[in-house]
């Protein structure tokens, strides 16, 4: 019998042991490794789900950046003539929308987790890491669809013969992904496991993430904040993310090693601490929800 | 016994009463900053306490062993603490105290078609709902073809379920769950839905995983359904496992638990619900001819039925349903007091009192054996008001019926005096 449950190891001759604590540092990744196959299910609904019954189907996925940048070139860049760090405005904005929309989707949704798999959590075990796991990587594939969009417009811009110039940091562009997730994902475990108890952080998040969008550099550039204001922008573990991304592919912004690596220790601790308080929480949320 | 593969030790499981915080962190940050100033909680009715140490025991220091290929049968009644110990074995809450040691893999299904989708297609929803309960993949595609025939929907396996029939969705998802493997079965009382057909398709399923020697926990009201399917129950009282035995002593000792006195059932002001009123159930009881209260009636003699009942204020089409079933579960008949039309007009409001509302059984009508009276107040797609299904039980003795000259027990619920005629041709 395999000891496919870590909750704890008892002595060598039980799988299991159901208490009243468990271990809070404990992420059980083989379990979570053994659910795999419903990690790809999940991924699968998420994915078929979304778009049956609407006209469009999957051009969703397109349509929206798209209709974003428009709204954003138009407002941000032709009326409130915003600078872009001398880049094309829609390639500007739809980098910065791309991205973003990654990362708050990634962290609006698995803020959701509890709550909405109320129902499910609470008639049948598997290890509840397995829904926002699962909804980072349908995100990422979401992104990918989108990036992908990007590229051709990127590429279209090259032929009418913009200068951009794409460069070795888009080597970079695994790690930059891993921090855009692992933001939205710990940022989006802890509030779900808040939410088991305060249903008001829902409309916090909401509104939070709209507000979080403009403390970073998504429709300017740093280059065009003022000093003092500049470190508060730093503060965001996003804004460094973003502008190495647009840094890599069009560039255009800074990259700054240390303060990715700030961005990346900050990854580090909310995943740590979100890890904790969904454990925490996983054990008795059915009592609460 | 064999070898344990469960071990449960001292588990008790407390909820909190009452609202959990108040819901919004607004309105808790109000309330701490309240009494942080030595104010009442400005969020309290006048006169409401705070509900802040109140705690219901669901459980309390339950512990119990199972043996490998054990099927143990947990039975109580509502509220007893039954679907708490699956919660705590399935691992969806945790106990409060105690520990559970287990060998095996467990697999639960507290509800068929759990996490099904309804825009997916069938053929999808089966490895859906087969990964979250924890089958692998290729354990799926392996067994495919044998869900789907248990199911019986092939024709529909494409079509997104939200278009199935509700008998078709619970027998595609209880198909997906009855081909589990899970070392250790966990069970809630999932069987009562879909048709009777489906649910003897299933029950004869659910035997067979018995037979391969497989552990199962089965928690079910249909007392038929523990007997046929368990050897050995444990009954549970309000949060404390009060027996341990085969099933057949476990079933009488739950049926005829809670009769305060024999043949007649008294609630007493704590045993009913709040909600309830204006309703106020007294007391039910069976009378045999002389008016005396009985709990074994002869099967050749009528007996009354009475419940006794108070109206605090006027109701407005309240009838009372009497159910009468065998001690197995299975109904025999289901009848109101104003089931008569002219009770119907004359009674259909009653102003606040006291009263009784009995009925008569004819002589020559129940066959011997162990029988259960539930009862039901309530007005007709209004509410309900009141119901205990196991309110009273009672013994039927054929000495003096037809037939007795064979001693030999009848099948069948009705023992009535046919007249038949032989004629010689």
């Amino acid at each position: 019998m395999a000891k496919s449950d870590g909750i704890q190891k008892g002595s060598s001759k039980w799988d299991m042991i159901i208490g009243p604590q468990r271990n809070l540092f404990d992420l059980r990744l083989t379990e979570l490794w053994h659910a795999r196959d419903l990690i790809q299910l999940f991924v699968r609904r998420d994915f078929v789900s979304v778009y049956k019954q609407t006209i469009l189907g999957p051009l969703w996925y397109l349509i929206q950046p798209l209709m974003t940048t428009i709204t954003f070139t138009v407002i941000f860049g032709n009326i409130a003539k915003l600078p872009t760090d001398g880049l094309p405005q829609f390639l500007f904005y739809m980098s910065g929308t791309v991205l973003w929309t990654y990362f708050a989707s990634c962290l609006t949704k698995t803020s959701e987790t509890f709550v909405s798999n109320a129902n499910l959590f609470g008639k049948v075990y598997f290890p509840r890491l397995a829904v926002p796991i699962s909804i980072l990587i349908s995100n990422l594939i979401a992104f990918a669809i989108q990036f992908a969009f990007f590229l051709v417009f990127m590429g279209y811009f090259a032929l009418q013969g913009t200068q951009l110039h794409p460069n070795w940091w888009m080597l970079l562009t695994p790690v930059l992904l891993l921090m855009m997730a692992g933001l939205g994902l710990g940022f989006g475990i802890i509030v779900s496991s808040l939410t088991t108890k305060y249903r008001d952080l829902r409309f916090l998040v909401l509104f939070g993430v709209q507000l979080l969008m403009y403390v970073t550099p998504v429709i300017y550039p740093m280059s065009s904040i003022p000093p003092q204001f500049q470190l508060l922008i730093k503060f965001n573990p996003m804004s460094s993310v973003v502008e190495a991304f647009r840094f890599a592919y069009l560039g255009a912004g800074t990259v700054n090693v240390v303060q990715l690596g700030y961005s990346f220790s900050i990854m580090l601790v909310v995943i740590l601490i979100g890890v904790v308080m969904f454990n925490r929480v996983e054990a008795t949320f059915m009592d609460t929800v | 016994m064999s070898d344990p593969v469960i071990i449960a030790e001292n588990i008790s499981k407390a909820y909190r009463l009452g609202q959990i915080g108040s819901g919004t962190l607004t309105n808790d940050l109000k309330g701490w900053w309240a009494r942080a100033r030595g104010k009442p909680n400005p969020l309290l009715k006048i006169g409401q306490e705070e509900l802040i140490n109140e705690t219901l025991w669901a459980l309390r220091e339950v512990s119990f062993s199972v043996g490998q290929g054990t099927v143990l049968g947990i039975i109580g009644r509502n509220g007893a603490g039954k679907s708490t110990v699956l919660k705590i074995l399935s691992r969806v809450t945790a106990p409060t105290s105690g520990q559970i040691k287990v060998k095996g893999r467990i697999a639960s299904l507290l509800e068929v078609g759990t996490g099904f989708h309804p825009e997916l297609t069938g053929r999808e929803n089966i490895y859906l709902n087969g990964a979250i309960l924890g089958m692998k993949r290729v354990e799926i595609d392996r067994k495919f073809d044998e869900i789907l025939d248990f199911s019986e929907v092939e024709l529909f396996i494409d079509t997104p379920v939200k278009r199935y029939s509700s008998g078709m969705y619970v027998r595609l998802a209880f198909a997906v769950a009855a081909h589990l493997e899970p070392e250790i079965l966990v069970v809630d009382e999932v069987l009562a839905v879909g048709d009777v057909e489906f649910q003897k398709k299933c029950l004869g399923k659910m035997g067979d995983v018995a037979q391969e020697g497989r552990t199962v926990m089965f928690v079910s009201h249909n007392m038929s359904a523990i007997l046929r399917l368990t050897q050995e129950s444990i009954v549970l009282e309000k949060g404390h496992l009060v027996m341990r035995a085969p099933s057949s002593e476990a079933v009488d000792y739950y049926l005829s638990a809670g009769n305060s006195k024999v043949g007649e059932r008294i609630w007493d002001a704590d045993e009913v619900p709040v909600d309830a009123a204006p309703f106020r159930p007294i007391a039910i009881r069976l009378l045999d001819k002389a008016g005396k209260i009985v709990d074994t009636v002869r099967s050749t003699e009528a007996f009354k039925i009475e419940m006794e009942y108070d109206l605090a204020g006027p109701l407005t089409g309240l009838r009372i349903g009497i159910y009468l079933s065998t001690a197995r579960g299975e109904y025999v008949l289901t009848s109101f007091d104003t089931d008569d039309q002219a009770h119907f007009e004359k009674h259909g409001s009653r102003p606040a009192g006291h009263y009784v509302s009995g009925c008569m059984l004819p002589p020559d009508f129940l066959n011997g054996g162990r029988y259960t009276l539930g009862v039901n107040a309530s007005s007709y797609r209004v509410r309900r008001y009141f119901m205990d299904e196991q309110a009273l039980s009672f013994n039927v003795d054929t000495s003096g019926a037809p037939g007795m000259q064979w001693s030999e027990p009848r099948p069948g619920v009705l023992r009535p005096r046919l007249e038949w005629k032989i004629e010689s041709i």
